[in-house]
Order: structure tokens, then sequence, then C-alpha cells
């Protein structure tokens, strides 16, 4: 079976079954990935399935965490902090760096300076 | 990057939270949604199929299998310790299960049916058939198109 092929059989089965994701995208990061030579039409469907739910519970889990509640938004500071706070969340904390202005940064840069002389 | 290109259609993004919006168990009615906070949402779910999928390939590996199957990956939500998705991972993998089988009964019913025809008109029934592999190769076409300019943005 090509690949192709499956990824229109996933799909056409996901459509009837309220799957927002798009199976080819999902594909392709899965074959991104080292040592993966081929993987089944279940794994596949399962995969995007699982990450639909991932979002969902990251979208969830940020909003009841955050600050959001008053202003009825969920912000990047959001996912940032349960990205940081939360163990199962801990591998995104790569890519959810909090942010930090500039000046603060700088400011932290030259107190390491600092100890470094000390020392 | 492959991660940074994938995934960031807000339609996806838009229609994942309409579909989080309408379940009352998810982000209750009417909150918004940063367009910062989208795109690093996306982000995170390709990050996720990475991890989940690396996760899942070591399973494979250590039954020295060379496919990954549906077992590998609940063993890897299970591993990233994701374990509250198992139990509606595998409804839903019955339903799937269920709609693959509908849908081969259906296609073998067609093809017991053409056989019948052709019994009669062969040749009708060969142009029929190349007609339709035509169709697929135009649809395989546009779909490489469409692959392409994502990865490009």
């Amino acid at each position: 079976m090509s690949g192709k092929n499956m990824e229109e059989k996933v799909e056409q089965a996901t459509n009837s079954k309220n799957i927002s994701l798009p199976v080819s995208r999902v594909r392709l990061i899965m074959k991104s990935s080292p040592d993966v030579s081929c993987i089944n039409q279940d794994a596949l469907f399962l995969t995007t399935k699982a990450t639909e739910l991932f979002v969902q519970h990251l979208a969830l889990s940020s909003y009841k965490n955050g600050s959001g509640k008053e202003t009825n938004t969920l912000s990047y500071s959001d996912l940032a902090n349960v990205a940081e706070e939360t163990e199962t969340f801990q591998f995104l904390t790569d890519i959810l760096p909090k942010k930090i202005l500039a000046r603060d940064y700088l400011k932290s840069l030259e107190e390491m300076e600092k100890d470094d002389e000390n020392l | 990057m492959q991660q940074m290109a994938v995934m960031t259609d807000n339609r996806v993004i838009r229609q994942e939270f309409e579909q989080v919006q309408g379940d009352t168990k998810q982000l209750p009615d009417g909150v918004n949604v940063s367009k910062e906070a989208r795109r690093a949402i996306s982000q995170a779910a390709s990050v996720f199929v990475l991890y989940a999928t690396s996760c899942a390939n070591n399973f494979a590996m250590k039954a020295k299998r060379k496919t990954l199957n549906a077992g590998d990956v609940m063993s890897a939500m299970e591993e990233m310790e994701f374990e509250r998705f198992l139990q509606p991972l595998r409804e839903a993998l019955e339903a799937y299960k269920k709609g693959q089988k509908g849908k081969k009964e259906a296609s073998e019913q067609k093809r017991k049916d053409k056989e019948k025809k052709s019994s009669s008109t062969d040749e009708n029934d060969k142009s029929r058939d190349e007609e339709e592999d035509e169709h697929m190769d135009d649809e395989q076409e546009g779909e490489n198109e469409g692959e392409e300019e994502d990865v490009e943005n």
C-alpha cells in the first residue's frame, strides 16, 4: 500500500469521525523522525487523534492555570507558564520559553560576569 | 525547519478550537486565543507528534519490528504520562476500524457488481477503469503541489 493511498484512506475514515488535524501533515512529521521506516495505518490515525487530545489538554490546562480568566483570553505566557510548571508538559519548555525583557537579561548577564570576577 | 512550517495553518487551529469550544469539557464558550498562543500551540503539536513517534518507535524496535503499529503508539502515550488519553484513544480506534470495515465491504460489493456487469460488456468497463486511474493521478498531483507550497513557507 503506497503512502499516499494510506493517507487518503485514513483521511476518508477520519472525516466521518471528527478529526480536524490534517493526517498528511502528521504523517510528514512522523516520517521525519530518524529510524522510522514504516507506519501502520492505525498508528497514523491514533497519533493524529492523540495530538488532537493533546492540543485540547494543553489549551485547557494553560487557560485554567493562567490569569486569562478575567480577560477571557488564552495568551502565550499562559502556555509558557504551564510548560514550566507541569511535569507532563516539560518537553515543551524549549519551544515555549518564557519571555524576558532585554534589559533584565542584560542585567543578569552583568551579574554573572561580576560573580566570575569575584571568583 | 519542518516543525516550523508544518501545521501553522490557522484554519486548522481555528477548527481545532471551534471543536474545543463546542465541547463543554474543554475551553469555555467565547474564550479568545491570541495569535501568538495559536501559533505556539501548533508548534507544540508538532513537537508532540515527533516525541510520540520517537517514543513509539522505541517500542517497535524493542520488539524487532520495522513497522510502527497502534500498540506502540498506546505504549508511547503511557510512557509520556498521558494515560488520560488511553481510553478515548481506544474508543476512537474502535470506531475508526468499524468505519474501515464498512468501507471495505462496500468497495468489495462494488467490485462484485462490476464483475457481474463485465460479463456482458467488457469494453465499457475498460474505458471506465482508465478514466478512474487518470482521475486518481490528478488528485495525487494536486496534493503534491499543496504540500510543496507549505514546506516553502
